[in-house]
């Protein structure tokens, strides 16, 4: 391997080297303008957020504003309440990704690692609604949440974005789990370690890959939700989550472009700082769906 | 007689007394394991699922307790509805077009950043992924101004390019609103499929590259004859998600277009939710029974990708 990577060397300062390498680099530039073209409508929307309303009509392709307008943010924040919107979102993500680990780790390790009465029931009734997208049972979930008392509030809202469809990630714990050798688990057992230490000291702390694609499309999945959080405020805005709130916001204020824009980048600006510092988590939890 | 049978090969005497204990107390943990998800997901997915069939078949309003119990009545209308099979066609449409858009423009695309020759490559990779980190409704919302005839840049460029005389109404208009939701809708998710390439690529050992240079392979062959078919069964996998949430897009249409104009950009889920939540009389038995008959178009679609998926295995193991 290393006399040929010293060959490689070489042979890159030489002319042909170069002209070797001219094709990626042509590939570099043309996606450099791709992917910039890409990110224009955040560019666009960072800019029209600094611009007066003014501005963003007569000069809608220059990135740079005037002078900024930091107003527009106080507005966002403060009369839409887009700041409390903020917090809701947080709460019911962070509250939704929590119950679901727990539960889908929790049913998978069961589900893997025991055999009992009504565990081929249990995996049956997964797989058959393995399929079944959201939108498709809202009427019920509506129904039955109003008559627990559910409906229009943040409870309600986690409970039922936690009962939601995530049959995949139970079965990826359920994949994971089974691959984890039985010595592991036993020597425990002779220890005098119960079934719960066994799971939370032992096998939770080895599922970390499942868990962290499992973190990671949950949160996207729960902080990117809308149709069921639109359906469960509809009498409560003070419950609403930035995508409901954004909605209702262009629905009132149809000609405040640089509100909506500082709106919307107060809405995404979290989430975009935390993939861009935990970039490498996200990506391997992606990955790890496809992988297992 | 079958107890004392099944019991005979453990023959550890001592430990027998003890051994039922255990495992009453075994069972009880698996059930209080199971217990969240058993109310969660019965609560919320499997009840809605069953009762999604029974509210199909009255006539309720929500607001009021009694729902009349009319039999096939909502079926007959929903599939006499020219609306519901309009809907029907836009879904598949939208998924017809989204779909190999997304997964064959991404394998390209991680064939090229996967390559250690690329520079660059980690940047790239941030800037495409980007958009799947954002909040769909808000994109949607977003996209709205971006496509605005008059003052949106789009448009702007457009027209500074001297492309078009006129601002075009791209969400405005029946001929291109449907268009411009799937373009956006490929550009917010292009990443996450992208990374599931760049997964599938990183499970091809180097080895396998390395082996085919010394034989003189180029570029090309290598990928016609390596890389392809040993990404076979991830092409699968990775169609069968992108099917999945092609199937799911109420948050940008709504956001975006509302279903409008005139309806043509209104998928099966927005056609549900005006008739359960937008009309001034809600009829939930016949958005239940629209929602039960897609519900088993995609369960018919989800098992036809599952059969692919077990034959590509079957291949996979006999090869």
């Amino acid at each position: 391997m290393s006399p040929a990577r010293r060959n490689r060397r070489t042979y890159r300062r030489t002319w042909g080297g170069t002209l070797r390498r001219l094709p990626w680099w042509l590939a570099a530039a043309a996606l450099a303008i791709g992917c910039l073209l890409w990110i224009y409508p955040f560019l666009w929307m960072i800019a029209a957020s600094l611009k007066t309303s003014a501005e963003v009509f007569t000069k809608g392709l220059d990135l740079l504003p005037g002078n900024p307008q930091w107003e527009n943010y106080e507005r966002a924040w403060a009369d839409a309440q887009f700041g409390k919107y903020l917090l809701n979102t947080v709460i019911v993500t962070v509250s939704t990704v929590v119950i679901v680990v727990v539960r889908c780790a929790m049913a998978g390790y069961v589900l893997a690692r025991h055999e009992f009465r009504g565990r081929r029931v249990v995996m049956g009734v997964l797989v058959a609604t393995l399929f079944v997208p959201a939108g498709y049972t809202i009427i019920p979930v509506v129904d039955l949440s109003q008559r627990l008392g559910l409906l229009n509030s943040q409870t309600g809202m986690i409970l039922a974005m936690s009962g939601a469809a995530n049959v995949a990630a139970i079965l990826l714990y359920v994949g994971y789990f089974r691959g984890i050798p039985k010595e592991l688990t036993e020597s425990a057992l002779i220890d005098g370690a119960g079934f719960a230490t066994v799971f939370f000291r032992i096998m939770l702390p080895l599922a970390k890959p499942v868990t962290a694609t499992v973190t990671v499309l949950t949160f996207l999945s729960t902080w990117n939700a809308f149709f069921l959080p639109l359906v469960f405020t509809f009498s409560r805005p003070d419950l609403r989550t930035v995508s409901v709130g954004m909605l209702a916001f262009v629905g009132e204020n149809t000609t405040d472009w640089s509100g909506m824009a500082a709106a919307a980048t107060i809405s995404m600006l979290p989430v975009v700082a935390l993939f861009i510092v935990l970039q490498r988590y996200f990506v391997e939890g992606i990955a790890g769906a496809v992988k297992s | 007689m079958t107890l004392a049978l099944r019991s005979a090969p453990t023959s550890a005497g001592p430990r027998r007394p003890r051994r039922p204990r255990g495992a009453a107390r075994n069972t009880t943990f698996i059930w209080l394991f199971l217990t969240p998800t058993v109310l969660l997901y019965g609560a919320f997915t499997v009840y809605p699922i069953i009762s999604s069939y029974v509210y199909s078949l009255t006539d309720w309003n929500g607001f009021d307790t009694d729902r009349s119990f009319i039999g096939m009545a909502n079926y007959r209308e929903v599939l006499a509805d020219p609306m519901f099979w309009s809907s029907f066609r836009l879904t598949l449409t939208f998924m017809v077009f989204a779909v190999p858009l997304q997964v064959l423009a991404t394998l390209l695309l991680a064939i090229l950043l996967n390559s250690p020759r690329m520079p660059l490559r980690k940047l790239f990779r941030t800037a495409l992924f980007l958009p799947v980190v954002t909040t769909t409704a808000i994109i949607g919302v977003v996209m709205q101004f971006v496509f605005d005839p008059a003052s949106g840049p789009v448009n702007l460029a457009l027209r500074e390019a001297g492309l078009v005389m006129d601002g075009i109404d791209f969400l405005g208009q029946s001929s291109t609103a449907l268009g411009t939701t799937i373009a956006v809708y490929v550009w917010k998710w292009f990443g996450i499929t992208l990374i599931y390439w760049l997964a599938a690529l990183q499970t091809v050992p180097n080895e396998v590259y390395e082996a085919a240079r010394l034989d003189g392979a180029g570029g090309l062959a290598t990928l016609r004859h390596i890389t392809v078919p040993l990404l076979k069964p991830f092409l699968v996998i990775i169609t069968l998600l992108s099917i999945e949430a092609s199937l799911q897009v109420f948050d940008l249409v709504l956001t975006m277009t509302g279903g409008g104009p005139f309806y043509s950009t209104e998928v099966i889920e927005v056609y549900i939710y005006r008739w359960a939540f937008a009309a001034t009389i809600p009829r939930l038995g016949y958005a239940s029974a629209a929602a039960v008959l897609f519900g088993l178009f995609i369960g018919l679609v989800g098992l036809l990708q599952l059969l692919a998926f077990r034959a590509t295995r079957r291949t996979r193991g006999a090869a």
